[in-house]
């Protein structure tokens, strides 16, 4: 997952910024011309990345942004999030264990170095290996040779050819090809291993992009990328260049769009969320992207298990009226969540049995947490942790509201301080109540939103949910060979979801951004980050 | 006089021991684990966090990971940061650009601050000094950032005169608006001080004598009632210059400077230890030259302060 650590900048002082922005809007709006300029440089907001560009190392999306523009994996991904070849000639398999991977041959590094297949294999054991610890290393779990214990080389790794190698899998997963988009996939040259450090500050690359000179990442400052000539996939850019400049702050970046110093924005502060539509007009983009927020119910909290849990949860997910409080508090910058994915992966449905247990309905919410309590009487308090320096207090208050009148119990916020106190309560699991989550897809598949989450086990089953037929729909869809029958199986899994709610699912961000008047062709891909290359400028 | 600096010196180092420890320890002492947060929302597992940990020193008691930081400290190895940059690269790149702004905001104020604040209190409740005390007022009472919102959108969104945001490289030009804000606050302080002190140098014997011994206001007012009010108004500058140079977090976070305010608070959302104290190391240091300059100062306005060995 890509995490955005954005929006923990000063929520409070942005909030003041609306009221001083929201009055006057406009300003002169510059003539765009026809023609436009391959050669012209686009200026985007980008946040300082959080470890070195290594793409095994990079799970934020401060590098990722950076890295998917640097390298070019075997597959990217389209507006929709359909993976077309990049590198790879072919992706192949009977069983969905034994891949056979070809790539095109004749393409180069941008210090010349050819891309063989060996610059994917030695990356995947490099990523892998477990003293060099990078953040990035589960994405290999599924290889064969795979160790969280030692370092072992990946042995299901096998070079062919220079442009054919074969990867063998411990369990046939179908979404495997689906994976190879994501930054952890991408092939390093000889000359990174030779000194990881200082290839990290200036990676090389094959990607559509390179950087424009040594050094050309000038750290909390900005990176500049060129485009690089050497490139010739379905990614080949249309303008001159990237400079990603670093915001602290997204209110410095959204100002800065307002008066022209930037053309490209994929984040629009909250205190800006009243007032972006009417100050871009056309120039706003507000779709919804492969965020999945939620709150987690640990099974371990009294009342919260077997039938008696149940019940309490559907009432709970009924009691909190999502539409309202997307449209109040979010000012429709999220969509009321219907499942448990997202709805720009392909295999997404509003229509799955039992989705309106999340629709807001008072009368059946009371009714059902009678019947709990008719088993075993409620008592105390209903809490959500949450981080206060993610600007999440006001959707709890109001959800906590809405449980609180609906149900009337006694419901209520519990908010620390930073980020990573409410994280480590979760993951070492003294967290004593109910705690928000949240999931930003990795790569466009159901599979990634279900199994990391509430497969038996799982790195990210933070509430330790367990259903052994949940888990077996998961595994039936993972050996599927076709992908719209293992989406059919990943539904099923969903509804079983749907009935023992681990999570409350709440509502799917969008990605709100803008632009600004000299730039055309504008789209945002599946992962929220917008289509780089597409833009041109003038 | 270098036996009183020798002796100040002296003083500091205690000082920086005491506040390297006591700032290790507060960063150690955060509730949260700095490792695990680099995962964000997903769950890590348990063996790649064991080995981050230990790559940072993370998995040692408190006393060996300050140990082994202050030994790196006397070896010009202040640690690395997550992103494995050096924190010295970091120190040499954002203090600068932090001392520019804290400069320039310092000259704004001492200029403007001292001119209004002699003109207020040599004309005491006059049109002048009546309008001056009342925009000080209101600069006073507004916080910081709303002046940085509407300076931003005034001169950079609406008026189009400076840019909303300092661009790379922080050059001079575009730190004029965020230090004017930066001044704007202090600025009203130093009027308020030096209105306040002007009016009772000037009832003060040794200016009357100055005026009945003929000489005009010319001399009087700079040399007898100026100089002789500005102990108070260096002893606030210095303060604030300190203030400055550590880092405006706010208004570096407006205007996106890649400064040392905005730097320390990313770090510090971030716990990473070594990052936070070497800022804060270097913070202190600054404080204390900062005050034995001020110390010395203070004899060169004033002839009757003398230090003694």
């Amino acid at each position: 997952m890509k995490i955005n650590r954005l929006g923990i900048a000063a929520i409070a002082l942005a909030a003041v910024g609306a009221l001083t922005l929201s009055g006057c809007a406009g300003g002169g709006a510059a003539t765009p011309t026809a023609s436009s300029n391959a050669k012209a440089i686009i200026t985007t907001n980008g946040s300082e990345p959080q470890n070195p560009l290594v793409p095994t190392n990079i799970n934020e999306v401060g590098g990722g942004k950076i890295v998917d523009a640097v390298f070019a994996g075997l597959v990217y991904y389209d507006e929709k999030g359909a993976p077309i070849n990049d590198v790879a000639d072919s992706i192949k398999s009977d069983d969905n264990k034994t891949f056979t991977i070809k790539i095109k041959s004749g393409l180069k590094f941008t210090n010349d170095e050819p891309v063989t297949s060996s610059s994917f294999v030695d990356a995947w054991q490099y990523g892998a290996l477990l003293s060099n610890a990078q953040l990035g290393s589960y994405f290999f779990e599924n290889i064969e040779g795979f160790s969280y214990d030692e370092d072992s080389p990946l042995t299901g790794l096998k070079v062919v050819d220079d442009t054919t190698f074969t990867v063998t899998l411990t369990d046939a997963l179908s979404d495997f090809p689906l994976r190879l988009g994501y930054s952890a996939f991408y092939p390093l040259p000889a000359a990174a291993f030779k000194d990881i450090a200082a290839f990290g500050e200036n990676p090389i690359g094959n990607g559509p992009y390179m950087l424009a000179a040594k050094g050309a990442w000038k750290h909390n400052e900005k990176i500049d990328l060129v485009v690089n000539p050497a490139y010739d996939g379905g990614r080949k850019a249309k303008n001159g260049g990237l400079s990603i400049i670093f915001y602290a702050n997204q209110g410095a970046a959204y100002s800065d769009l307002l008066a022209n110093n930037l053309d490209v924005l994929d984040a629009i502060p909250d205190s800006a969320y009243g007032t972006y539509e009417k100050d871009l007009g056309d120039r706003a983009v507000n779709q919804p992207s492969a965020v999945f927020q939620s709150f987690t119910i640990p099974a371990r909290l009294p009342h919260f298990d077997g039938e008696e849990g149940k019940l309490r949860r559907a009432a709970i997910s009924m009691a909190i009226n999502r539409e309202e409080i997307t449209k109040i508090i979010f000012s429709g910058t999220r969509t009321p969540a219907s499942d448990f994915t997202s709805p720009v992966i392909d295999g997404w449905s509003d229509k799955l049995k039992g989705a309106d247990m999340l629709k807001f309905n008072a009368k059946q919410a009371k009714k059902l947490w009678a019947e709990a309590d008719a088993i075993s009487p409620w008592s105390g308090s209903f809490q959500i942790a949450y981080n206060a320096d993610g600007g999440h207090q006001g959707w709890v208050d109001a959800a906590m509201n809405g449980i609180k009148n609906t149900l009337g119990i006694d419901a209520s916020g519990a908010p620390y301080p930073t980020f990573k106190e409410a994280r480590t309560l979760i993951t070492d699991r003294t967290i004593q109540t109910a705690f928000r989550t949240g999931w930003q897809a990795d790569y466009p598949g159901l599979f990634n939103f279900l199994g990391p989450i509430y497969a038996t086990k799982a790195s990210s089953n933070d509430g330790d949910y367990s259903n052994p037929k949940f888990d077996a729909l998961l595994k039936k869809g993972s050996t599927e060979s076709d992908l719209a029958a293992a989406n059919k199986d990943f539904q099923a899994a969903q509804e079983i979801l749907l009935q023992d709610l681990p999570a409350i699912p709440l509502w799917y961000a969008n990605v709100t951004g803008g632009f600004g008047t000299s730039v055309q062709n504008v789209k945002f891909g599946w992962n929220s980050v917008p289509i780089y290359n597409e833009i041109t400028k003038g | 006089m270098t036996g009183y600096i020798f002796r100040r010196i002296l003083q500091a180092i205690p000082v920086f021991l005491g506040t390297t420890f006591l700032i290790y320890f507060m960063v150690f002492a955060m509730p949260g684990d700095p490792i695990v947060a680099l995962f964000g929302d997903k769950t890590p597992n348990p063996a790649v966090v064991a080995q981050l940990r230990a790559q940072y020193h993370l998995d040692q008691p408190f006393i060996v990971q300050y140990l082994i930081y202050l030994g790196g400290i006397f070896r010009g190895d202040f640690g690395l940061s997550f992103s494995g940059e050096p924190v010295t690269a970091i120190l040499a790149r954002t203090f600068p650009v932090t001392a520019r702004l804290a400069i320039l905001a310092l000259l704004f104020e001492t200029f403007f601050g001292i001119l209004v604040g002699l003109v207020s209190g040599l004309r005491k409740g006059k049109l002048f000094d009546a309008s001056s005390l009342a925009v000080s007022l209101i600069l006073i009472s507004l916080p910081i950032f709303v002046i940085a919102f509407v300076g931003q959108y005034v001169f950079g969104v609406w008026l189009g005169w400076a840019r909303t945001t300092v661009s790379s490289g922080a050059p001079l030009q575009d730190l004029v608006l965020p230090a004017l804000v930066l001044a704007s606050v202090s600025f009203a302080q130093i009027v308020r001080l030096t209105r306040a002190s002007v009016i009772e140098t000037s009832g003060l014997d040794f200016v009357r004598t100055a005026y009945s011994k003929g000489l005009s206001s010319r001399r009087v007012i700079p040399v007898h009632i100026l100089r002789n009010s500005l102990i108070p108004v260096v002893t606030y500058l210095a303060t604030d210059f300190g203030v400055l140079l550590v880092g405006a977090t706010i208004t570096e976070g407006i205007f996106n400077v890649p400064g040392v305010g905005n730097t320390l608070y990313q770090a510090i959302i971030r716990g990473e230890g070594p990052t936070v104290v070497s800022f804060v190391t270097v913070m202190v240091l600054i404080y204390l030259v900062v005050n034995i300059l001020v110390d010395l100062f203070y004899g060169l306005l004033d002839p009757r302060i003398r230090y003694v060995k």
